[in-house]
């Protein structure tokens, strides 16, 4: 029944793996090896193409730009990380009170919850970090405000499907408690969209960081993100075309390795599929 | 046309699904189906849930799901080989000489479309006519199947009409292409014993009259018995027996069919009488129970009174049978009973106590002495669950049990219930009738004196009903407890209950023990449930 972990895995499984393990092994390697200083000026040579001493090229102050991906995959992982573990954990938290309780205080969190919904996220974090300034907890609080919403849509939502069904009826009827019923046959149950929410979450977060960084208050240059990479190539995309396909195809592997590895976990999760 | 030639002749039909590369090979899905029905006759094809019988007769119409085909045998309609024909030629056939109606008439037609629309579709595509008279068909037909208002049904949606009604239009759109050939595949399973009755007295007189032969795919061997002249039996995608429906159903020859000859339920012998002092356990006084109004814009509307003023007492030990139809109000009134529904007047006295007025401690000793079992098995065990957590959890809340204690309780139970082993099997695992052993350990393995059960076997296929009512009874019998046993069907209560009480309309017609209501049932409502229940009696009447 119980296949071993290689022979009954999934292609999505073991491309999501190695693709997000090669992602760790790159933020972990960052901490204790880079090849160059990641900010490091060097004006003698600017805007150098790929070659045995820049891998990936050098920007427009000489920077390394491999050094300097390798940097930013650790600030864009915790931004993602951070805004994804704060909004599912508050989103499922608040959902699941609103469809809970239901009555009134379902009402007033989904009107207040409605109302964020109606702006757009992007716009509400700028708001925010306007007022909190522009530093990594800020960005991590205003995307993790700006994506909290949608998640305690879904997490409601399926709570209150959840609940109508038989087996929690049953439940009742063998005298267990509300809040019991709650936590152990409703939640788990409501849980895999929540899943799949988090990891496109997770993309969603890495391309708003390099839009906030875009827009200019993203993470203040010279520590570098993905995001801030992308924007500062921008006006070398014809001429220095490696400053910008570095992180842009950082943030499709890791968007892909997510989603993959979402998907995987999500059927692994549930005990349907392990026939 | 000669007796030579059978108006559909199957000879050695053959269905396999796709070899996945990595599960190898596969028993084929039907193997060896031969059958002949000739012009005008009904053929019944007899077999529980896998045994291909939904497949033979989509093989027929080349309507076979994604994945699997039709790998051998041949397929004749009045000598044409349809497995020979084009994809456009067989469109032709489709609907044109083999009409076919579906086991769900809740899905079987468009929402979105009014029934006129629908209706007038097939004969536009098959039969080149001005739409006037087009229309006036149509209209004929409604009336023809007994549709009160055919004008008005033309216009209206299918959601308007009960599933009875809308199954009736689904044979009305069938036969107004006046097809040889009728494929019927469960076309009342989903409904209930009166409107089962009516639709299919309906389709056999169309049969006849427009001389149009049937294919009755079925498990309901009381059906066989009263419409049927011919019968094939499936087993696991075989042929394990055909004939005369009378021959086979009175003298089975093959072992399967005598059993599946001797899962019709029918009285058993041993039940005892009840103790004539036995005290009350449950009783229910001028119960009324409302739903909620249709949400409006503002504010609900008013709320709809679903069961009117019922009493019923149900002493220790007894089994009490709640009989009605769909919408009868049966499983809201046992679901008040366990106070899982408000009620809106009267009360619920359980041990002399208002379920209603109880003190948290209680209510928490009515938790562990009244339980439940749900109709459908899928849905009422949690699938994240394994069967072992889920029958410990129904011993959470029972005082003075320790871990092992528990656990020795729950071995005990799957052992009793015939499932021993199955403890860490997740429910998905299992079969229907496996899951609705496990609803039953649940619900017996705290020891309860009351159990409720809501329609416990009419989701599950003839034998495996047979098996689970057995076991409940076994179970009553050992543990005695009270027990409320909701169903539609009336062949279950005769085996089962002591006392029964009719719902109509969410009122009770009729109260009585079971012997006195079933040998000279006094409401006319509960006449029509009698005699519209099919039973292989009917055969020997016949005969």
């Amino acid at each position: 029944m119980k296949p071993s972990m290689l022979s009954g895995a999934k292609p999505n499984a073991v491309i999501g793996g190695l693709l997000v393990g090669g992602l760790l092994v790159v933020v972990l390697l960052g901490y204790v090896w880079t090849p160059y200083d990641p900010i490091a000026i060097d004006l003698a040579h600017p805007l150098a193409p790929p070659s045995w001493t820049h891998w990936f090229g050098s920007d427009e102050f000489g920077r390394d730009v491999l050094s300097r991906a390798m940097l930013g995959a650790r600030i864009s992982v915790t931004i993602a990380l951070g805004v994804v573990a704060a909004a599912v954990i508050a989103g499922t938290l608040i959902g699941a009170i609103a469809g809970f309780l239901r009555g009134w205080v379902d009402r007033v969190i989904m009107s207040v919850n409605d109302a964020i919904l109606a702006f757009p996220g992007m716009l509400l974090a700028l708001a925010l970090i306007a007022v909190l300034g522009s530093n990594r907890g800020s960005i991590i609080l205003a995307l993790s405000v700006a994506y909290l919403p949608s998640i305690v849509r879904v997490v409601r939502g399926a709570v209150l499907s959840i609940r109508e069904r038989e087996y929690v009826e049953a439940s009742k009827v063998v005298g267990d408690g509300a809040l019991y019923t709650m936590v152990r046959h409703v939640l788990p149950n409501a849980l895999p969209p929540v899943v799949v929410l988090a990891t496109s979450l997770f993309g969603w977060v890495v391309l708003s960081e390099s839009a906030l960084s875009f827009l200019g208050v993203g993470v203040p240059p010279p520590a570098p993100t993905w995001g801030n990479m992308l924007s500062a190539a921008r006006p070398y995309m014809e001429n220095a075309s490696w400053l910008s396909v570095t992180p842009g195809v950082c943030i499709a592997l890791t968007l892909l390795g997510v989603n993959l590895l979402g998907d995987a976990l999500r059927d692994r999760l549930d005990p349907r599929r392990d026939a | 046309m000669t007796a030579a030639t059978p108006l559909l002749r199957l000879s050695n039909l053959r269905i396999e699904a796709d070899v996945h590369p990595r599960s190898g090979p596969r028993p084929p899905l039907l193997e060896g189906l031969s059958l002949d029905l000739a012009e005008g006759q009904v053929l019944a094809i007899v077999g529980e849930s896998g045994s291909g019988k939904t497949m033979a007769a989509r093989a027929v119409l080349d309507l076979l799901a994604p994945g699997v085909r039709r790998t051998g045998g041949s397929i004749q309609l009045s000598g044409r080989e349809l497995t020979a024909l084009s994809p456009d030629q067989m469109r032709a056939v489709r609907g044109g000489d083999i009409g076919m109606v579906f086991q769900e008439p809740m899905v079987s037609l468009n929402p979105a479309i009014p029934i006129g629309k629908q209706l007038a579709e097939g004969l536009r595509l098959h039969r080149k006519l001005p739409e006037a008279e087009i229309r006036r068909q149509c209209l004929e037909m409604l009336r023809r199947v007994q549709i009160a208002d055919p004008e008005k049904c033309l216009a209206a949606y299918p959601h308007e009409f009960s599933g009875g009604m809308r199954q009736r239009i689904m044979l009305a759109s069938v036969m107004l292409l006046k097809p040889r050939l009728l494929i019927a595949d469960e076309p009342t399973t989903a409904l209930d014993t009166l409107s089962q009755r009516e639709v299919l007295e309906l389709m056999v007189e169309l049969a006849r009259d427009y001389r149009v032969a049937v294919l009755l795919i079925t498990h309901d061997l009381g059906l066989v018995a009263k419409y049927a002249e011919k019968v094939v039996v499936l087993e696991k995608g075989k042929l394990v027996e055909a004939g005369d429906t009378r021959q086979v159903l009175t003298a089975p020859e093959h072992p399967y069919t005598q059993r599946l000859v001797g899962s019709l339920p029918r009285r058993s012998d041993g039940r005892q009488a009840l103790a004539p002092d036995a005290p009350v356990l449950l009783s229910v006084k001028g119960c009324c129970i409302d739903y909620a109004g249709k949400p409006g814009l503002l504010w609900a509307g008013p709320p709809k009174r679903v069961v009117h003023g019922v009493d019923l007492a149900v002493r220790a030990g007894e089994i009490l049978a709640v009989v009605g139809a769909s919408g009868s109000g049966k499983s809201t009134l046992g679901r008040a009973m366990l106070g899982l529904k408000p009620i809106a007047e009267g009360a619920v006295t359980f041990d002399g106590v208002d379920i209603a007025r109880m003190r948290p401690e209680q209510m928490r000793a009515f938790r562990r002495d009244a339980q439940l079992v749900f109709q459908d098995p899928f849905s009422s065990l949690d699938p994240r669950w394994r069967v072992g957590q889920i029958i410990a959890a129904a011993l959470r809340n029972v005082p003075g049990l320790d871990a092992r204690q528990r656990r020795e309780r729950v071995e005990r139970i799957l052992e009793e219930v015939g499932l021993g082993g199955f403890a860490d099997r997740h429910p998905h695992q299992m079969s229907g009738g496996q899951r609705q052993r496990v609803a039953i350990a649940r619900a017996v393995v705290s020891r309860p004196r009351l159990v409720i059960a809501d329609e416990p076997v009419s989701a599950l296929d003839m034998t495996i009903q047979l098996q689970v009512l057995d076991l409940f009874q076994a179970l009553q019998a050992q543990y005695g407890f009270a027990c409320v046993f909701i169903t539609h069907d009336l062949a279950v209560v005769e085996q089962i209950a002591d006392t029964v009480l009719v719902l109509s309309q969410g009122r009770v017609v009729e109260t009585g023990t079971v012997e006195a209501v079933f040998a000279a049932p006094q409401h006319a409502y509960t006449q029509a449930l009698l005699a519209a229940t099919p039973a292989l009696a009917a055969v020997a009447l016949a005969g």
